[in-house]
């Protein structure tokens, strides 16, 4: 499952060496984690999630609706999978979204920050 | 297709649900999110392209079959890491990598891709103007040079394999390791001597 570690010092460590953030908020890295673990377990071949995402991406090319947002196409193409197959529902998803955006303030911890937060929800 | 809803609340729900149902592990996942932000990156693909530097029989397996051959001297398995396929450039033929339709890139080898090679203005522009395109990225090439522009996808991830620079002759495989940079395997840089 994990690739051999390696030496992350030197000269041409990564990802630091080419000074790159590769995550520009913490969603992101959930999302990308979740696509990468489903493929890992055998949820979906890399080629339709790939299909998904240049769907998302060619339609927002062909009428753009707010600005570029990579990730936000890749969780998209991730939803659109998971409907696709019925394993999440695109109905499921919206009333958890719902859930969550209902919580009162102060509920929404910011653990998150560190890449390690995620809602249990058990 | 529920945009009103950010994306930072719908990837929390979606992840409960996948949660919830035993589909995911959410540590597992970190284990994967940290180990492409800390392990898996362009030294691999560094040390690939240092071993062809050094070694012609190595170079000409590389170029004849990469896949196999990047799993000589590096990790290359996981998403992204089939299919993948070397290019050399050469002073008269100067290869860049790019993907048209999303951004299909040879993670085991070089990471994940940059935020430029994202972006829908890299994507259009390298394949229209390259010439422009790799100055303004701070490479200049001659007119004499011919640019190729090379689209991954699905079924080919493309990785550059950058000339050796004049004046390494003396340098070990552990020390041309560090002068290859990310950049210079996507071919919109060149490796420079120490």
């Amino acid at each position: 499952m994990s690739p051999a570690p390696l030496a992350v010092d030197g000269p041409a460590a990564p990802p630091r060496a080419n000074g790159e953030l590769l995550f520009s908020a913490p969603w992101e890295s959930r999302a990308f984690g979740m696509a990468v673990t489903l493929h890992d377990t055998g949820a979906f071949g890399w080629a339709t999630f790939q299909a998904a995402l240049i769907a998302r991406i060619a339609a927002w090319e062909a009428a753009p609706a707010g600005s570029w947002s990579y990730y936000e196409h890749w969780l998209g193409a991730l939803e659109d999978v998971l409907a696709g197959d019925g394993t999440v529902t695109t109905t499921e998803l919206d009333a958890r979204s719902a859930t969550l955006a209902a919580r009162p303030a102060g509920h929404d911890h910011r653990d998150d920050e560190t890449g390690h937060g995620h809602g249990h929800g058990h | 297709m529920t945009e009103r809803i950010p994306a930072s609340l719908r990837t929390e729900a979606l992840e409960q649900l996948l949660t919830e149902r035993g589909l995911v592990d959410p540590a597992v996942m970190d284990t994967f999110i940290a180990n492409y932000e800390t392990n898996v990156g362009p030294l691999n693909g560094a040390r690939v392209v240092a071993r062809a530097w050094v070694d012609p029989e190595y170079r000409a397996r590389l170029l004849a079959d990469a896949t196999p051959a990047i799993k000589e001297v590096a990790w290359g398995g996981g998403a992204n890491g089939e299919h993948i396929v070397v290019v050399e450039n050469t002073p008269e033929v100067h290869n860049v990598v790019v993907c048209t339709l999303c951004s299909c890139y040879p993670w085991p080898v070089l990471g994940l891709p940059p935020s430029w090679y994202k972006d829908p203005a890299y994507r259009a522009r390298v394949v229209r103007e390259p010439r422009t395109v790799l100055a303004e990225m701070g490479l200049e090439l001659g007119e004499d040079v011919e640019i190729v522009v090379r689209d991954s996808s699905s079924e080919v991830r493309w990785l550059v394999l950058p000339e050796r620079p004049a004046g390494t002759e003396g340098l070990s495989e552990e020390e041309l390791t560090a002068l290859v940079t990310r950049d210079a395997m996507v071919g919109v840089a060149k490796v420079s001597a120490p």
